[in-house]
């Protein structure tokens, strides 16, 4: 099926596969990348093309999300298949990998087979499932790896409940290494984090939170490292949220542990004072921490310790969140904001704008193995155009997700969505 | 009939209404309103003595007491306090609504809301409950214990229960002793003493410490002896065994031994010491009944005495907001 093919002349064009950030045209034809033009000339173009003039704006391959939580199957009144692709749209967001934390767990084919054919249906943005690394998230047993990659699933992980047990551990990393499959894992020591629902420090004492350490999340990165060098396998290191563990990380990447590591732009944004007086939109697994940790991870993700950022979006309806803190349900959702809080550290100054777009396009495609995340002539047209100056208050409520818990409502960012295009398709139009 | 207990129009004009529509932390005074707070409530200490105990400042006004978790001295002082002062007092316990039925904390507060009560004073269990509760309705709402957090009304009534008995708060020494960890009580008496000018001390095993507690503005003691040392006030904390996970003391013996409050320890305290200790107790864990029995020494029941007064005072400062409003 041909569509009319698409030109965006005067953009600004970050490209992380060439590390191209300037003026240039590009255009769209088939699905795919058929021309870009570094610069200010103009393109020859045919009269059947629809031409967009960018006037500058922001064009970058659209966003990879390797985090996000939705309700189907199984708690549909929090998010669907069909709301969570219309949130990425929205957002910019041409890819996003599903936790398998649903109901039925995606433990089994089937399930991620389901989910691929919801997909299909919607036609919006690309979903791939992540695959749970053992049985039922149980931690004891590991699920059927081979079967579920076959199927379609692009990582395994446990989502928010360590693998406890080492021994599986160890055989997960080997066994889905042999096969190919990339394994997350979120650093927590659960015994430490027992109970807690905020990070340990004066602020959660004198605010009477039950807190967990930073030591737990930095005792199962050693061990998980200790791990990975015991294996030789992959690990993609989920959500690190500190400046300790940090330090793990860079000392394994430097010995040349093949490790890769995500951090959520929600801790990249805020840090635990942001509970406030206990606002529940910013419990979060891990939970928010320190400032000086939050200026650590900033620092990691500017020199690429930090590889992939994700939006950990995590839906959960007014009834779940509209509770004592401890009762509340965590995390928010991040599909619609991740870019815009994203450029925030652009407009700060703190880190470039292309390691921004790197972090969130073509490192994760690479971590999966994708073609999209590159301005490539041949890749899919997977693309994103961003008035990264365009200022926003951030409404929850006129958030197209149906969950509304945005740690962010209420927040100043820079950022608009102007248009996205999956495979070609225009899927988001401002 | 004596002529002490001030009449309502003696009160009305004595009373300092709070600055703001809700009382859920002792940081929502400044030392000048909980000065005023403490000389309204020894009024009250007077009205009390008497042997009719009633003026009909909150008439017509009425008083919903939400306790979702059990309470006998804080709830009974509450519901007296609001009699006293001729309020009309509901009290609803999670028992016997429909809480168990499902219903959430926020959606019973509507509901009780939707009844036009003046005031709710709501305990819960989990930290921050009272301020989620006040920014679902109209009325005003009373902290009287949301989890590890705050109970405001408790740290007043031990202010003023020091304050009679020594003349004054600031400038003492106070040692608050025990399970410092979970212990709302703390907390508030923490904050409220410091703003007064007492010398506070906590004392206690590191393992009912909470994180970085030296930076409250207080002195840190892992040794009771040392801790008690030359203190004015030694106010112990009921050791909150159903609260424990998993053992941060390896046995009640061993803390009585290490923790508890006997004569020999309480030797090392300043001459003229006075005990304190919020209630429940747990006799011979945190305190020995010699101690806790022997009024020369203990305040105790001075504490649940001007326990009611302070909530007189907590709920006439209230009402006193609500008509300027």
């Amino acid at each position: 099926m041909s569509r009319q093919p698409i030109a965006f002349t005067g953009a600004r064009l970050v490209d992380p596969a060439s590390g191209y950030d300037g003026p240039g045209s590009l255009v769209v034809a088939d699905g795919r990348i058929g021309e870009v033009k570094h610069g200010d000339g103009a393109l020859a173009l045919s009269s059947d093309v629809r031409v967009v003039e960018a006037r500058g704006a922001l064009l970058c391959p659209g966003l990879v999300d390797l985090r996000v939580k939705t309700g189907e199957p199984g708690a549909e009144p929090k998010e669907t298949l069909k709301s969570a692709a219309r949130a990425a749209a929205a957002g910019g967001v041409t890819s996003i990998v599903v936790q398998p934390d649903t109901d039925p767990v995606i433990d089994d084919p089937s399930v991620a087979d389901f989910i691929l054919r919801r997909a299909r249906d919607i036609e919006l943005v690309h979903v791939y499932p992540a695959g749970a690394a053992t049985k039922g998230l149980g931690g004891k047993a590991m699920a059927e790896i081979g079967l579920l990659r076959e199927a379609g699933c692009v990582y395994v992980t446990n989502v928010d409940r360590p693998v406890t047990d080492s021994r599986v551990m160890r055989r997960l990393l080997a066994y889905a290494g042999s096969l190919g499959m990339l394994v997350a894992h979120r650093p927590a020591d659960p015994w430490l984090a027992n109970g807690a629902v905020a990070n340990e420090s004066e602020f959660a004492g004198r605010m009477g939170l039950a807190s967990e350490p930073v030591a737990g999340e930095t005792i199962m990165l050693e061990r998980d490292l200790a791990l990975v060098e015991l294996t030789g396998a992959k690990l993609l290191v989920d959500q690190i949220s500190a400046a300790r563990p940090l330090e793990s990380l860079a000392r394994a990447k430097a010995s040349g542990l093949p490790v890769i590591a995500t951090a959520s732009i929600n801790h990249l944004s805020f840090n635990e004072l942001d509970i406030g007086d206990y606002r529940t939109f910013c419990k979060l697994v891990p939970p928010l921490r320190g400032e000086d940790d939050r200026l650590a991870l900033i620092e990691a993700l500017a020199s690429g310790l930090v590889d992939i950022v994700v939006s950990a979006h995590a839906p959960a309806p007014a009834e779940d969140k509209r509770l004592p803190f401890d009762e509340a349900a965590p995390g928010a959702v991040g599909l619609e904001t991740l870019l815009p809080a994203l450029l925030t550290l652009h407009h700060e100054g703190r880190v470039p704008l292309a390691r921004l777009i790197h972090a969130v396009t073509l490192g994760p495609a690479e971590a999966i193995g994708l073609e999209a995340g590159r301005l490539t002539v041949g890749a899919p047209a997977d693309l994103v155009l961003c008035d990264i100056d365009a200022p926003r208050l951030i409404d929850a409520a006129e958030l197209i997700s149906k969950s509304k818990n945005s740690a962010f409502d209420g927040r100043r960012l820079q950022g608009q969505v102007l248009m996205t295009l999956v495979d070609g398709r225009i899927v988001y139009e401002a | 009939m004596t002529a002490l207990a001030p009449g309502v129009e003696e009160v009305r004009a004595r009373t300092f209404p709070f600055p703001g529509r809700h009382f859920l932390s002792v940081n929502d005074l400044d030392p000048v309103q909980v000065g005023a707070l403490l000389d309204l409530a020894d009024e009250f200490v007077a009205l009390n003595r008497q042997r009719a105990k009633k003026i009909d400042l909150l008439k017509g006004r009425t008083l919903i007491n939400l306790f979702f978790e059990a309470s006998t001295r804080t709830q009974s002082s509450f519901e007296l306090a609001g009699k006293r002062l001729g309020a009309d007092v509901v009290n609803m316990s999670p028992r016997a609504s429909s809480i168990v039925k499902g219903e959430t904390l926020v959606d019973t507060a509507v509901t009780l809301n939707a009844m036009q009560p003046d005031i709710l004073v709501i305990r819960h269990a989990s930290s921050g409950a009272a301020s989620l509760l006040s920014q679902k309705v109209s009325c005003g709402v009373i902290n009287a214990g949301d989890g590890a957090h705050e109970h405001p009304s408790q740290a007043m009534l031990d202010a003023l229960s020091m304050r009679r008995a020594f003349g004054r708060v600031g400038g003492l020494t106070v040692a608050i002793c025990g399970d410092v960890l979970h212990s709302r009580v703390a907390r508030s008496n923490v904050a409220l003493l410091t703003m007064l000018g007492a010398n506070v001390r906590v004392v206690g095993p590191p393992t009912l410490m909470p994180t970085d507690v030296g930076r409250w503005g207080v002195e840190t003691h892992h040794d009771l002896r040392t801790g008690i040392a030359g203190a004015d006030v030694v106010m112990m904390l009921r050791l909150q065994l159903e609260r424990m996970q998993g053992a941060l003391v390896p046995s009640t013996r061993e803390y009585f031994r290490l923790w508890g409050l006997d004569r020999e320890k309480l030797a090392r305290a300043a001459p003229g010491v006075r005990v304190m200790h919020p209630g429940p107790m747990n006799r011979g864990v945190e305190i020995d009944s010699d101690v806790a029995d022997d009024l020369g020494v203990s305040l105790i029941q001075d504490q649940v005495e001007m326990g009611v007064a302070v909530r007189m005072a907590i709920l006439a400062s209230m009402a006193a907001r609500l008509d300027n409003r």
